[in-house]
């Protein structure tokens, strides 16, 4: 078995360049970014506060729940934010809901496709939908919801920077206020809007942040609420499968050191 | 496989525990497939309790409600049939109800609530034989093709089977035990709550 | 190899599981088949690398049958919108997702399985362009292998409309609607195919029935004879070299070890490295950064808005990318024609790969500079197909003017069948080195 070194060496040498080649290529899709939309604003982790993550499900029910299914959800998974039942209950769930029920909205779809053309989205999994090259979801709807402005020329009265001619009017207004744009710098992914707040809402710019963050948050959550037990497990199988390796291994070594 | 006759030791011991690691690890991932057979959270949710409101059932009649997807009955019996059950202890094969399914705070011929009006009847219409629901036979005599002697109650067409108004199996029929009782509560003296009572959560 | 040798029935050593083991010998070839197929079936000693994936292709296999079993019992292929106006597939796999307990690691697995599949399948066919392990006499053997890649198209592709979400849908629609680019048989072909004039409920359903029955049943049939076919005339190496040319005097191949127990435990130590890279994926990165699980498919079908850009999953990109190359009208075929030839032909030519190659040398280590170079932009040329087809048409590299990704799918395309068609000439004028006798170490 000896009288062919170097040809080993070749194949080394061609695996060698073969490899580069694929590391490069892996880094065509960093370097490669698409266009479309603005930049977008990044939205703050809430994921393990729970205090956030129950105003965000205080501001979905009151604000979205009118029009937005969430369907996915049902009330009593809510406790997974350290809510009791009965909290859920007095709290969260109107008319004679259970608290089995799915989040669903009062407005029949068939109704809203009446009224509004379409019906408003189910929102069980926008936060992962809206995940793109520019960002994740909740990055996406944490700038959707701050980036509403006066446009006279729509039927609502509301365009959007994120959205641009969306269907929905700004529900928020009330908590943002009402902002005109006024200028848009750069282009496509990397424009920036320059807004100005003209009629003064419930809360402060910084303070209305951070309400969007919670409800973005939640947003963020029920589009997967296993998130958190899903990477945990992941260490525990990694490090299961860990020990299963160096048994593994050195069985197949034991047997194959019979192999000349 | 036998034909490698000798095996050392540290080989055996590798391969035992290859074994018992890796089997382990097949037991543990076994878990998930095996539970995704459980019911699910919207089955749990159906079987969530129900409140039913029987301020609208009048005397003599019966109210039928879906509690865990099965029919939940609620008689509303006449002081006439409540009067004739003590007189079937006879003919009913469990007339104390000892063997049949039922909160420990029901009692009596009514197999109701103590201290609540003994009049409603809250059931499992699921015959114990083989799970048909028994239909109403409330009229007295052969009126609904029951015998003569017929005091009111439910048959069920699958196999014959006859209870009372308290849901109780009449002798020498194949059900076994009277109808079942589910756990539930007075909310008010109109509102009940099925499939919760108050030792419950 | 061959499998004439003629095994003995096993003959008890006296105890109760020697017993059993008579009693079944006399009725059924166990014995027999344990030591033809994996206890005598005499392996090269020399698999590096490369040959860990045929065992784990069929460990995926197992993984999807197992998975999908389980999702079965819970998916509704209905196209049907309901109460709350999410069709009722959609809703299904939402359900899986949220209230089955641990749906959602069931379906992560399938969905993951599906990447990993292609993943697998894709090195263990580099591995016979690699080492020849598609020539003679193992021509059957890779020609199976390819019907086999076929199927695992038709399945994965059947699969994803599944979910019902956006890029189910139009995936769906726009590779079904490349059947019209048939001439005459075209439009109503299609129609048929979807039994309907759009996509819906009823191409669920047949889909369906297709991905869960059909296709599985063919898959695995064929995947038995690829393994026959494989068992009849042995596995190839490294080298290339045909180990069943130097046996010992018991007629055992003098490079050959038996599958078991040798392959066995390494293919363990391969099996375990994989699990562990599959489940980064399924538990810390389940939509594979948009690759696994399309973000866009995260949104319920619908019939009337098209995402603003539709990609197929990236397995498909390379053959998709060919399709868009073909831009064209020549001869009396239309580009739309001549795309969906391309896409076709993309994978049949493969099968034609036993008799393009014409070199004296099956594997790379003795092959010349010609081959190496070419095989080196194949792959090259084959994974920027392979990215270009997850991009929209006008995708520039760098976001630079120039570099057009059009113009490169184009020339890429151009080269991928080049390199089959010119392969009889090339293959035969490359300096290869002389191959040894017998398996060499590394």
């Amino acid at each position: 078995m000896q009288t062919c070194t170097g040809k080993g060496d070749l194949e080394m040498k061609t695996m060698r360049n073969l490899k580069t080649l694929l590391a490069g290529l892996l880094l065509v899709p960093a370097l490669a970014l698409a266009s479309g939309g603005p930049e977008l604003d990044r939205a703050p982790n809430v994921s393990g506060d729970k205090a956030a993550l129950q105003n965000g499900a205080k501001l979905f029910v009151n604000y979205c729940q009118g029009c937005h299914g969430l369907s996915a959800i049902r009330y009593n998974r809510l406790t997974d934010l350290g809510l009791s039942e009965k909290q859920i209950m007095e709290n969260l769930v109107f008319s004679d809901g259970k608290i089995g029920d799915q989040m669903t909205t009062a407005m029949s779809a068939a109704d809203a496709k009446k009224w509004f053309g379409a019906a408003p989205p189910d929102l069980s999994l926008v936060a992962r939908a809206r995940a793109s090259e520019e960002g994740s979801g909740a990055d996406w709807l944490y700038t959707y919801l701050r980036t509403f402005y006066r446009d006279e020329s729509r039927a609502t009265g509301w365009n959007n920077v994120a959205f641009d001619k969306v269907g929905m009017p700004h529900i928020l207004a009330g908590l943002q206020g009402v902002q005109e744009l006024v200028e848009m710098e750069g282009a496509d992914s990397h424009a920036k809007p320059t807004f100005k707040l003209v009629q003064q809402g419930q809360y402060a710019p910084a303070e209305y942040d951070k309400q969007v963050g919670d409800l973005v948050g939640f947003l963020t959550w029920a589009a997967e609420p296993q998130a958190a037990l899903r990477t945990q497990l992941g260490i525990a199988v990694l490090v299961f499968l860990g020990v299963l390796f160096v048994f593994a291994y050195l069985l197949k070594k034991d047997y194959w050191k019979d192999v000349h | 496989m036998s034909n490698q006759g000798k095996m050392d030791c540290g080989r055996r011991r590798l391969i035992v525990a290859t074994a018992a690691v890796g089997g382990s690890g097949v037991l543990a991932a076994l878990v998930p497939f095996v539970s995704t057979m459980l019911p699910s959270e919207r089955a749990k949710a159906a079987g969530a309790p129900v409140e039913v409101d029987i301020s609208k059932l009048e005397t003599g009649q019966i109210m039928t409600v879906e509690w865990r997807g099965k029919p939940v009955w609620i008689v509303n019996r006449t002081q006439e049939m409540l009067d004739t059950l003590s007189s079937l202890d006879s003919a009913v094969s469990d007339p104390k109800s000892e063997k049949a399914e039922q909160p420990q705070y029901c009692e009596g011929v009514s197999r109701t609530i103590k201290g609540r009006n003994p009049a409603i009847s809250v059931m499992i219409g699921v015959c114990t034989h083989l799970g048909c629901s028994p239909t109403t036979k409330f009229k007295n005599g052969a009126e609904e093709g029951m015998p003569a002697d017929w005091k009111g109650g439910f048959l069920c067409p699958c196999h014959g089977s006859t209870f009372d108004l308290s849901g109780r199996v009449f002798k020498n029929k194949p059900a076994p035990t009277n109808l079942p009782i589910p756990p539930y509560r007075y909310l008010s003296d109109t509102r009940i709550l099925i499939g919760e009572d108050t030792q419950g959560a | 190899m061959s499998t004439n040798l003629n095994y003995e029935k096993y003959k008890s050593d006296g105890s109760h599981l020697g017993d059993l083991l008579e009693w079944v010998d006399k009725r059924f070839p166990a014995t027999m088949l344990w030591k033809s197929q994996v206890g005598e079936y005499y392996a090269p000693k020399n698999f590096n690398f490369w040959y860990f994936f045929g065992s784990l292709a069929l460990l995926v296999l197992v993984i999807q049958i197992v998975t999908g079993i389980f999702l079965v019992m819970h998916y509704k292929p209905d196209g049907n919108l309901n109460a709350n106006g999410i069709p009722g597939a959609f809703a299904s796999v939402n359900y899986i997702m949220y209230d089955v307990p641990w749906g959602w690691l069931v379906r992560y697995m399938h969905s993951t399985g599906a990447s990993a599949f292609f993943i697998v399948v894709y090195l263990h066919m580099f591995r016979g362009m690699l080492y020849g392990s598609y020539r003679k006499p193992r021509e059957l053997v890779w020609i199976f292998g390819v019907l086999i890649f076929l199927c695992l198209m038709a399945e994965a592709f059947m699969g994803y409309l599944l979910p019902w979400g956006q890029m189910s849908l139009w995936g769906a629609q726009v590779i079904i609607n490349l059947f019209s680019a048939l001439p005459l048989i075209g439009d109503p072909l299609t129609i048929w195919i979807r039994g309907d004039f759009v996509i819906s409920d009823a191409t669920l359903n047949r889909f369906f029935s297709f991905h869960v029955i059909a296709v599985p049943l063919v898959l695995l049939g064929l995947i038995a004879a690829h393994l026959i076919a494989l068992h009849e005339v042995g596995s190839n190496n490294p080298d290339g070299v045909e180990i069943g040319d130097k046996l010992d005097e018991k007629g055992i191949p003098l490079d050959g070890i038996p599958f078991h127990p040798y392959y066995t435990v390494k293919d363990i130590v391969g099996v375990v490295v994989f699990l562990a890279v599959f489940s980064i994926v399924v538990f810390f990165m389940p939509e594979g950064g948009g690759y696994f699980l399309e973000y866009n498919n995260f949104f319920q079908s619908d019939p009337l808005k098209t995402p603003p850009h539709i990609a197929p999953v990236w397995y498909f990109t390379p053959f998709y990318s060919m399709l868009r190359a073909m831009v064209w009208n020549f001869f009396w075929i239309d580009a739309k024609l001549w795309g969906v030839i391309a896409m076709g032909a993309g994978v049949v030519i493969l099968a034609f790969l036993p008799w393009l190659d014409r070199s004296p040398a099956k594997s790379i280590r003795y092959r010349g500079p010609i081959f190496k170079t070419l095989l080196a932009v194949f792959v090259f040329a084959f994974l920027i197909l392979g990215y270009l087809g997850t991009k929209a048409p006008g995708y520039k590299f760098f976001d630079t003017g120039f570099l057009d990704g059009d113009v490169i799918a184009q020339i890429f395309t151009v080269y991928y069948f080049l390199f089959f068609l010119t392969m009889p000439f090339w293959s035969k004028i490359d300096k290869c080195k002389p191959v040894p006798e017998r398996v060499t170490w590394k």
